[in-house]
């Protein structure tokens, strides 16, 4: 997910927004990761707009992407340069409509945004966690989810909606926790990252691995490995592109110059230029463990494996849900295939879905630019499973 | 609403599963829906009008009616509907019997080739005919079939396609005004429509 943070065009801000602070293990009774080691305490960053609805049927659980947070929507304190990372599609009046709906977000478990992660501290030693912190999956982000949505007393959530990263968390609360998901909302995402997927992320933790100021993990007392986790991130943007992005904001256009520097060092194109900018930027506000752990999550997510003995359609089997599945066209990370194939075992399991390809230009990332149309599917999506909802209520009673 | 489609609405049970290939924007879906609670899915290829329909809460699948249909499992729909696509098909017979899989009944409507104008054309002028319900020239038509309603019939018997109802209409293209044809059909009618099942089902 890159820094692409735009108002949307229609509706106002949710306003002024809190972080909080939720324990959802305690180190007597910690979470048992995947990898069978146990986790505690473990502490979950998160925000939430709106009110949640007396029937409590109206809560929307947002999912962020490998680099986001908790914050969302509207902004800390009122001169904040930036909205959180999806204001466009959050707040009153927009497509996930705060006056409607009880929007939740949450840092992942193993993240640096106040989740607990390879950066906090360990209670057995009294130092930062570094590299034992536990590898963490996809599943395990989604059962420390789940502990938070009951303690905000949400039994069945209205929705799960995320992009990337935060598709493949929506994709597993549908078939993990199924009976507390009635509708899922899955952009620009896979079931299982693809050998390409995993080479970008590989070559992104070598890169950090190889800083000297790496050291192991172990870097909490003196200077990070800024280096590595800044050529990390730029590998990560290329792969939020795409070619004809690429050749459209950049092309060969060189950086404040006329003609080429003849100097190894200096950054002549603007392409160079943008992706330095970037990977600076990024580690100003992000942790290299963090990206490590996370990136490995990514990694390992494969729902057919997990949930489907290596069937995508023994995995949904386990769904119940109503889903809106969306790719972009020039998305190349995880291609339109990959959504395809998901929609595929859906059907096979007679779920109701909606898939539609849009047609973008600026790659993955296009999930975070403003898109009428799909702000529109997912308004109106979000309004059908409330009057759904609102009826099956009704038919129980 | 469309002369043609309120006669397929008038079809179709209160609540029953409907999917629509090729469903536009969706508005017989959404008609449906409103009117008589249906359940439906629709499939399209263009994404302006995949949007559009999902945006009326509609379930809509962008893609290729031809591999879109196949991945259901078996009875899942009450109804398939193929309104005004079945000229555009390449494979008719595998498709009708792809519906006729998924869905319990299909139905199935298409411009009569046989229609006493488009005859005409082609016995007075010798031109290839256009008309309003066929509106393209020999050069441009995505209409790669021609049908008629007696073709249509013997097609239905040749695949073992039951034919439960059948209905002529005789209405201008895509207007909502329109009468039923009993008389020479197959002359004076200018779209089929058809309510099939499975032999045996």
């Amino acid at each position: 997910m890159s820094e692409y943070i735009e108002h949307a065009p229609s509706g106002t801000s949710v306003g002024r927004v809190e972080k909080r602070f939720f324990t959802v293990a305690e180190a007597n009774g910690p979470l048992t990761v995947e990898s069978g080691r146990a986790l505690g305490p473990v502490v979950l960053a998160y925000e939430t707009y709106g009110q949640l609805s007396q029937r409590a049927d109206n809560a929307v659980l947002v999912l962020h992407a490998l680099t986001g947070d908790s914050h969302a929507a509207g902004y800390y304190e009122p001169g904040d340069a930036k909205p959180g990372w999806w204001d466009l599609m959050i707040g009153p009046g927009k497509p996930i409509d705060t006056d409607r709906y009880y929007v939740i977000c949450s840092n992942v478990i193993g993240g640096c945004m106040g989740s607990t992660g390879p950066s906090s501290i360990d209670p057995a030693t009294g130092q930062p966690y570094g590299l034992t912190f536990p590898v963490i999956t996809i599943g395990d982000m989604v059962q420390a989810q789940k502990r938070l949505v009951e303690h905000l007393g949400v039994a069945r959530l209205l929705s799960v909606v995320g992009g990337s990263m935060g598709g493949m968390q929506a994709l597993e609360w549908s078939v993990r926790y199924p009976d507390m998901v009635r509708t899922a909302v899955p952009l620009a995402t896979t079931t299982k990252h693809s050998a390409l997927a995993i080479a970008f992320n590989e070559v992104a933790r070598q890169a950090i691995m190889a800083d000297p100021n790496w050291n192991g993990g172990n870097y909490y007392d003196g200077v990070p490995p800024a280096h590595g986790l800044a050529v990390g991130r730029m590998i990560g943007h290329i792969t939020y592109l795409s070619d004809e992005a690429m050749r459209q904001k950049f092309d060969r256009r060189l950086q404040d110059r006329c003609e080429n520097s003849f100097v190894l060092e200096e950054p002549d194109f603007q392409v160079e230029s943008y992706l330095r900018y970037q990977g600076q930027k990024f580690v100003d506000r992000f942790d290299a463990n963090s990206f490590l752990y996370i990136t490995k999550a990514a990694d390992y997510f494969n729902l057919e494996a997990s949930h489907g003995c290596g069937s995508a359609v023994a995995a949904f089997a386990k769904a119940k849900c109503r889903y809106l599945v969306a790719s972009f066209s020039s998305d190349w990370l995880y291609p339109t295939y990959q959504s395809r194939a998901m929609v595929q075992a859906m059907k096979k399991n007679g779920l109701d879905v909606s898939f539609v390809e849009l047609e973008a230009k600026w790659g993955h990332d296009a999930f975070l630019l403003p898109n009428a149309r799909l702000s529109g599917m997912i308004a109106r999506f979000l309004d059908r499973a409330l009057v759904d909802a609102a009826k099956e209520d009704a038919r129980a009673l | 609403m469309r002369y043609d489609l309120s006669i397929i609405a008038s079809w179709i049970e209160p609540g029953s599963k409907v999917l629509d290939l090729g469903c536009g924007s969706g508005d017989l879906l959404h008609i449906l829906s409103v009117d008589k609670g249906v359940r439906g899915t629709g499939i399209e290829r263009e994404e302006g009008k995949v949007s559009r329909g999902i945006e009326k809460g509609l379930s809509v699948l962008h893609g290729d009616i031809n591999e879109e249909v196949a991945d259901y499992p078996d009875g899942h729909f009450d109804y398939v509907i193929l309104s005004q696509t079945l000229q555009q098909v390449y494979d008719p017979a595998r498709l009708i019997r792809e519906m006729l899989r998924v869905g319990k009944r299909g139905i199935v409507s298409f411009p009569n080739f046989a229609y006493y104008r488009i005859r005409g054309q082609l016995l007075f002028r010798g031109r290839a005919p256009v008309s309003r319900e066929l509106p393209y020239e020999w050069y441009d038509t995505p209409n790669i079939r021609v049908i008629t309603i007696r073709d249509f019939r013997r097609f239905c018997r040749k695949e073992g396609f039951v034919i439960e109802r059948e209905t002529a209409v005789s209405t201008p293209h895509h207007h909502e005004k329109g009468a039923v044809v009993t008389f020479l059909p197959n002359l004076l009618a200018t779209y089929g429509m058809f309510l099939l099942s499975r032999r045996g089902a």
